[in-house]
């Protein structure tokens, strides 16, 4: 279907021998000039990064996570060469980024859910070509990456469509099309699924999962979903205070913290307290009841047992955010 | 209600304060520009002494005075005009027409507050700059001033109601740039901005002095100079009450049938 | 210096063959054996110029987007900057001299500044958007791409319109030429491109510096106006009528003189006020060339603090 010569290779197959990010006692230490009075101003420094170290391997997608402020972005502008790092050693596919920013560029590709790099008034298809031209794709590689985009993106529709009258979802899509184009050895991803409809998350997991198994491309990838976590990274490395606090499967952050799914259901009339087996009822506000339950259970007899027992006007389901998920880990610990 | 609008006032005063380097950058660069067109006026009143009925101290006087209302009666753009298009255009003005605020006075309030921090962060450090280098005619009684206070007040009500009346055409036009353009440049030229009014030749400087624009620059720094005196200075007053008593009740019309319109469109 | 750390992995894939198509020569990630190594400085700025050109006509084209608007700021910016011209007309109604200047000298002079200044303007105006670019971090962005930062701040919105003011500098130059009292010498008639020429180039580097200078102070944009729209404004009259000391500042400190007053006073056979030896009329070229090594300092000496900083 896409022009992918030599059989697709699983993660666990690269995983070891060859690390495609690497980095050791990395720091960022930012000098933070504060007001305190009408001129006067308190210097004081800022350790964002505290001595990071970790390797990925080619080929596998990571998850990259923590709350606000924890450091993530910094590390991801230090791995992409946009910053320089106060301290440590950073390699990016055999490069360093502080050095060699330009050449670095032409083997990672970023994509910021929450900033375009699309061309607003002109059709999607012209940000491509600048795409082309400005990474010096040649045709063969660049009409194959196209089509293989526009095939598992679904972009075909949209190529002649001006950028400013895509949808958010689309919009996303067509962004990641533009940082696969020139065939990154590193994708980095910042909030790819942020302000998405179900569908169109769902799309973009997909899509990413397809892409890296069948190309190899290495993934980091920050996020508040916890669901894109699930359904992409076998790894996740959770970042506080400048710091790893978490390496590892995604299994054994649900153990440390035993998330918990809500189930929100709104009946037609403001009911007692019900009863619902294998879970807890958290809250009731007028007709609307929320329970939660075991985020590895399923919610479908819960549902089933719900819709038969009351009546049921509207039902939805919340993730347990990253940063809830962090907290019991911590609380755990 | 009075409270209300006092607030809004203060508001519009504080959201400009808070860019202290970029005022700080704007006073430099009216201090520059200040600087370079003083000599050119020197030039020109050195061959021309008493020209316009300026000496050659009030025609420096006259720069330095027009570059310390520049921003504040936003001769160069960059006051509300640009927003309240925003807002038209985003169809967002249909919240604001639904407010118990009344769309003008809202306006009119925020604007008055930009301008009273600008007055006092742009206007004030290049006029002395102007002092410190030049020798410049300010007036030593407290009269002339408090005049000259009263004209600038009503300069920014003309400033105001013009750039209302530009920022209200984006109900009817899809593109505002043109109006907006046309405007400026208009602003620029009559007010004095580029040269003093009584400079203008014949007839083109009776048109210019008699338009509203010269409200803005002319008339104040003609009333701080002590060109007008006693009932003169009244007289000048009127006119720029005059001119923007008109021109409000203009954009108050205006705002009537924008208004209509939106109602006509269901919001 | 990162020249000599040649890449020591140029061309060697160390990952899983045959996992991608490959470029020519199966160079990893980049294409073309050459682009993937770092340049030398004439490479680079040929890349740069690529660039430059690449982004502006992305520009062009998203402004040919709104025609109509396009054409009334392009006639805008043709009338606001013709007011300078109107304020040197409405002068000369009442003067037959300024500054011992005729009105087609003030002309000559305020033509040559005004295409070099719009010259400038064009190409490197955008420079001044740099500040809000770092402040909502969206230089970030531009950081990601293996083009110059430099070339893709100064194409950054390329403000096709500004051909307004250059329209308008040729105009009142071309006016300016019957009329002025020259003996159009080889050595004068080779002045006037030389001059047009290295004002673009003087200018241009004023506004990069002033891009550089937002790396530091963000909200700072106004000040490089003083220099830019300021000093094209002054260059517009004849120098004899500033106070010496400015006149040395422009000379010396940012060397504005060099843009139109020392070449157009030796086309004019005019003496100038400070009295410097006349190869200096010549020297515009030379300084411009100055400008530029200073102007590329600046800007990485910015964009080094930048990526120190983040902010």
């Amino acid at each position: 279907m896409h022009d992918l010569n030599g059989p697709s290779s699983g993660p666990e197959a690269v995983a070891g021998p060859d690390p495609v990010i690497e980095l050791e006692d990395v720091e960022k230490v930012f000098d933070v000039r504060r007001k305190t009075g009408w001129m006067r101003r308190e210097r004081h420094q800022v350790r964002a990064v505290d001595g990071i170290t970790f390797s990925v391997p080619r080929g596998e997608i990571v998850g990259y996570i923590g709350p606000n402020g924890a450091g993530k972005s910094t590390t991801i502008k230090m791995l992409t060469g946009i910053l320089n790092p106060s301290a440590g050693r950073i390699r990016v596919d055999g490069i360093d980024p502080a050095r060699e920013r330009t050449r670095l560029a032409r083997r990672i590709g970023v994509v910021f859910g929450q900033r375009t790099t699309l061309w607003w008034d002109l059709p999607l298809r012209d940000s491509y070509e600048l795409v082309r031209r400005m990474y010096r794709i040649p045709d063969a590689a660049y009409t194959r990456n196209l089509d293989a985009c526009v095939e598992l993106l679904d972009l075909g529709p949209l190529l002649e469509v001006p950028v400013r009258q895509l949808s958010l979802g689309q919009r996303m899509r067509g962004d990641i099309a533009a940082a696969l184009l020139h065939d990154p050895e590193v994708l980095y991803l910042d909030e790819p699924t942020i302000g998405l409809d179900v569908v169109s998350k769902s799309r973009v997991r997909g899509f990413l999962r397809d892409f890296n198994a069948e190309r190899g491309t290495t993934i980091l990838l920050t996020t508040h979903d916890l669901t894109d976590i699930e359904s992409l990274c076998r790894r996740v490395m959770v970042i506080d205070h400048g710091r790893v606090m978490y390496d590892g499967g995604l299994g054994g952050l649900h153990d440390t913290g035993e998330s918990e799914r809500t189930l929100v259901a709104d009946f037609a009339r403001e009911l007692p307290p019900v009863e619902l087996p294998g879970a807890r009822l958290v809250s009731a506000d007028g007709p609307r009841q929320s329970f939660a339950f075991p985020a590895g259970a399923s919610a479908a007899p819960l549902v089933a047992e719900l819709a038969a027992k009351h009546p049921l006007v509207d039902l939805s389901i919340r993730e347990p955010a990253i940063e809830e998920v962090i907290a019991r880990m911590y609380g755990a610990s | 209600m009075g409270g209300f609008y006092g607030a809004v006032v203060t508001r519009g005063f504080r959201r400009y304060a808070t860019y202290r380097t970029a005022t700080a950058a704007g006073v430099f660069t009216n201090s520059v520009f200040g600087l370079i067109i003083s000599y050119s006026y020197l030039a020109l009143w050195h061959q021309r002494p008493h020209l316009g009925g300026y000496s050659e101290p009030q025609a420096l006087t006259y720069v330095w005075l027009g570059q310390a209302l520049l921003t504040p009666m936003a001769l160069m753009g960059g006051g509300f005009e640009d927003e309240l298009m925003e807002r038209i255009r985003s169809g967002d003005i249909a919240v604001d027409l639904y407010r118990p605020a009344d769309l003008q006075a809202w306006w009119l309030s925020a604007d008055l507050g930009r301008m009273g921090f600008q007055l006092l962060g742009r206007g004030v450090v290049p006029l002395a700059c102007g002092a410190l280098v030049f020798d410049l005619t300010l007036p030593a009684d407290a009269a002339t001033w408090l005049l000259f206070a009263v004209s600038v007040l009503l300069g920014g009500l003309v400033s105001f109601a013009i750039r209302f009346l530009v920022g209200l055409t984006a109900f009817w036009l899809l593109d505002g740039t043109g109006v907006s353009q046309a405007t400026l440049l208009t602003g620029l030229f009559f007010s004095g901005m580029l040269l003093p009014l009584t400079v203008f030749p014949g007839v083109m400087g009776e048109i210019a002095r008699a338009l509203p624009w010269s409200a803005m620059l002319q008339v104040p720094a003609d009333v701080l100079l002590g060109r007008h005196r006693g009932g003169d200075a009244l007289l000048a007053l009127a006119f720029q009450a005059g001119w923007a008593v008109v021109l409000l009740a203009l954009g108050r019309l205006l705002q009537t049938a924008a208004a209509r319109r939106v109602v006509v469109q269901g919001g | 210096m990162a020249e000599a750390r040649a890449d020591a992995r140029g061309g060697v894939r160390t990952g899983l063959p045959g996992q991608r198509a490959g470029g020519p020569g199966g160079a990893p990630g980049g294409y073309g054996p050459g682009w993937d190594r770092p340049d030398s400085s004439v490479r680079r700025a040929r890349e740069a110029v690529r660039a430059y050109v690449l982004i502006v006509r992305m520009w062009v084209r998203s402004t040919m987007a709104y025609r109509t608007s396009f054409v009334l700021t392009a006639l805008g910016n043709f009338a606001a900057t013709g007011l300078d011209f109107a304020t040197i007309l409405l002068m000369f109604s009442h003067i037959h001299r300024l500054g011992g200047f005729t009105l087609p000298e003030v002309a000559f002079l305020y033509g040559a500044c005004s295409t070099s200044f719009g010259l400038a303007d064009l190409v490197m105006g955008s420079m001044d958007r740099l500040g809000r670019r770092v402040r909502d971090g969206t230089l970030d962005t531009l950081l990601l791409r293996p083009v110059p930062v430099l070339a893709q701040v100064a194409a950054d919105r390329f403000a096709l319109r500004r051909i307004g003011r250059i329209t308008q500098g040729v105009l009142v130059f071309g006016w300016s030429l019957p009329r002025v009292d020259v003996h159009w010498t080889t050595v004068n008639v080779l002045i006037v491109p030389m001059m047009l020429l290295s004002g673009g180039v003087i200018f241009s580097t004023v506004f990069v510096v002033g891009g550089a200078f937002q790396f530091w102070a963000q909200d700072a944009s106004e000040v490089q106006n003083s220099v830019t729209y300021g000093g094209a404004t002054m260059l517009q009259y004849p120098p004899g009528i500033f106070a010496r000391d400015l006149v040395r500042g422009v000379t010396f400190v940012v060397p504005l003189a060099f843009v139109n007053w020392l070449p157009a006073l030796r086309v004019l056979g005019e003496p100038d006020p400070l009295g410097l030896p006349g190869w200096l009329d010549f020297a515009s070229p030379a300084v411009a060339a100055v400008c530029c090594v200073l102007a590329a300092a600046a800007w990485r000496a910015g964009l080094r603090t930048y990526r120190s900083t983040g902010s």
